[in-house]
């Protein structure tokens, strides 16, 4: 794992809000300037971000790959949906409630079983339980739709419901504000944990794992604790990603949507706090412009994901701060 | 009993396929280290070039000329895998394996939308090979030829494979550099070329797994990622890298789907890979595999 182990954090907080003030201003400021369509692609773009951040957690500071993480974005997206077919429930806040509980369940199960092994037998691990919940989903048609999926209708947000006003208006405005509020939650509570005591040791167990376990660190309990943590951040991605779609299908549960995942965190890159979620806004556009422009999108993408990995494998988070601290240097 | 008889082909069939794909992916495994996500459509890649090779470009041709032709999908893989393992792969030999799977994962993007352009969305068939073979009466029941074709196909590849690797020079020279590749380098071997072939063979062996299976079913463009997953159960059951464990492997999963497809449909796959998440469990290196 060393070669992963590049410096996470070097810049001082003071210059880090510097960037992210002008940042979260542009992003509270967009849906008044920027048409209803760019509003709910940026919408999608920070809701893809929290599923990413809470990825990275494994991979940039815990050092590990998986390959599963469909199940939790896909556990709290039908968790979302069997909560309005059964339960009638139409409450946002009760929505990501639901989401977080089963989505922690989920992810402890797997995360106890997954911990005990590290690099290319956890990713396996990971991808092998997810198929097996995008398998049940596929084939209990009667519970979850089947490949037709089941539809979600728009929430009530803090008991309120968006009334007469049209949907796309309302996606576009009053849920995106609603993301963006959840995303500045989830960002803050990302960043206290990988600058708490407990992130730190998860850096450590990444960086040298028998080092982690001589200081005292009980490596495999840590492990899980993060792999818990990291399935709930992308649970609540999966549950705020249903309304805006209005719809889930087992693809979102599938293998493949756990590389698009990884895909993005990679472009972004891991080893930068900022990383995945820069990554994730990007690839969201990157996806909504291939796919609006060329029936051959997903070449697009592999030819961006295999230049990346050979060109620029620090990511764009990681080549632009080397840019800077370079072109700073000169200055 | 006879019942049994039937299904008991039908498991063999499966197994058949499966041990090419997964046999492929194990070997490559085996020597170079790298899990190959675009392995599987190296296998549709297979089914594409032989549906076409029989479909169209020779079709009404004679039935022992189809049965000649059938391997093209396996050449036309080996073809490609002895493109990309130079160009593509061998960057990526020094650095962690997560940039492996993601470069694998982006080939298997690229590959997919490759056969979309070359041979358009619609599925590809090349039924004739199927058709003309006719058919066997077992208990009163049809059973495809062709369908013991591909079992024979099965079987016969795993015995050329056990003698390749464990009879000959090449194989000799493949496993010294599977199980320490520095101290085989040290004692020239050429691992750049070791490695190139055993990529080749590997994607000949996914390809030709592709190549059979295409008369009875047609080409179509889930059939890598779907294969791929399948493989990846195979592998983790029979242990990475392990050809004996891929052919166990193959021959539990092919007897388990044909009793899911029988017995429990819901949750046929489901039971795969609970199995598949068993064995890591309880034997990381799987059924066969060396302890790493």
């Amino acid at each position: 794992m060393s070669t992963l182990a590049v410096a996470v954090e070097s810049r001082s907080p003071v210059r880090r809000l510097v960037w992210a003030m002008p940042v979260a201003a542009a992003l509270l400021v967009y849906p008044w300037v920027a048409s209803q369509y760019q509003a709910m692609l940026l919408a999608y773009g920070l809701v893809m971000a929290i599923a990413a951040l809470g990825f990275n957690l494994l991979l940039g500071y815990t050092g590990l790959l998986s390959f599963g993480h469909s199940a939790f974005f896909g556990v709290g997206a039908y968790t979302v949906a069997l909560m309005v077919k059964y339960l009638n429930v139409g409450s946002m806040e009760l929505f990501l409630v639901g989401a977080v509980v089963g989505s922690a369940v989920v992810a402890g199960i797997f995360g106890f079983v997954c911990v005990r092994y590290t690099r290319i037998f956890f990713g396996i691990l990971t991808l092998a339980l997810s198929q097996v919940l995008w398998s049940l989903a596929f084939k209990f048609f009667w519970v979850t739709g089947g490949t037709d999926g089941l539809r979600v209708p728009t929430p009530m947000l803090v008991g309120f419901s968006g009334g007469k006003t049209d949907k796309i208006e309302f996606l576009a405005h009053a849920y995106y504000y609603y993301v963006l509020v959840i995303f500045f939650a989830c960002v803050a509570s990302m960043w206290v944990i990988v600058s708490s005591p407990f992130g730190k040791a998860l850096q450590a167990i990444r960086d040298n794992e028998t080092r982690a376990e001589f200081v005292g660190i009980q490596v495999r309990r840590y492990r899980w604790v993060a792999f818990l943590v990291s399935g709930v951040f992308t649970g609540v991605a999966g549950a705020l990603w249903v309304p805006l779609n209005g719809l889930i299908t087992p693809e979102n549960l599938h293998w493949t949507f756990s590389g698009k995942i990884v895909f993005m965190t990679v472009l972004g890159g891991f080893s930068a706090f900022a990383g995945p979620i820069i990554g994730a806004v990007l690839y969201n556009y990157l996806e909504a412009y291939a796919v609006g422009n060329t029936v051959y999108w997903q070449f697009v993408l592999g030819t961006v994901l295999v230049v990346l990995v050979l060109s620029l494998p620090t990511g764009v988070v990681g080549t632009a701060d080397r840019l800077i601290a370079r072109w700073g240097g000169r200055s | 009993m006879d019942f049994f008889f039937i299904h008991l082909l039908n498991a063999l069939l499966s197994a058949a396929t499966l041990f090419l794909i997964a046999g492929g992916l194990s070997l490559i495994y085996g020597v170079m280290r790298i899990v190959n996500l675009a392995h599987g459509n190296l296998y549709a890649f297979g089914a594409y070039v032989t549906a076409w090779t029989l479909g169209r470009a020779l079709a009404g041709a004679p039935t022992p000329l189809l049965y000649l032709a059938l391997p093209a999908g396996a050449v036309g893989a080996a073809l490609l895998g002895a493109v990309l393992e130079p160009t593509l792969l061998r960057p990526f030999y020094k650095r962690a394996e997560e940039y492996q799977l993601l470069v694998t994962f982006g080939l298997l993007m690229i590959l997919g939308d490759v056969m979309h352009f070359v041979w358009g969305p619609y599925p590809l068939s090349a039924s004739a090979l199927w058709e003309n073979s006719g058919s066997v009466s077992i208990a009163g029941n049809p059973y495809p030829n062709y369908n013991l074709v591909v079992i024979a196909i099965g079987g016969i590849a795993a015995a050329f494979l056990w003698f390749f690797v464990y009879k000959t020079r090449f194989g000799v020279v493949l496993r010294a550099t599977s199980q320490n590749m520095r101290m085989a380098s040290a004692l020239g071997v050429d691992v750049n070329r070791m490695y190139v072939q055993a990529f080749t063979l590997g994607c000949f062996m996914a390809g030709l797994g592709g190549a059979i299976i295409v008369p009875s079913q047609s080409a179509v463009l889930d059939m890598g990622v779907d294969a791929l997953v399948l493989s990846f159960i195979v592998v983790v059951i029979g242990g990475l890298g392990s050809l004996e464990g891929a052919l166990v492997g193959a021959l539990i999963v092919g007897v388990v789907r044909e009793a899911g497809i029988a017995w429990f449909p819901e949750i046929e796959l489901a039971v795969l890979y609970l199995m598949a998440a068993a064995v890591l469990l309880v034997r990381p290196a799987g059924l066969f595999g060396r302890a790493t």
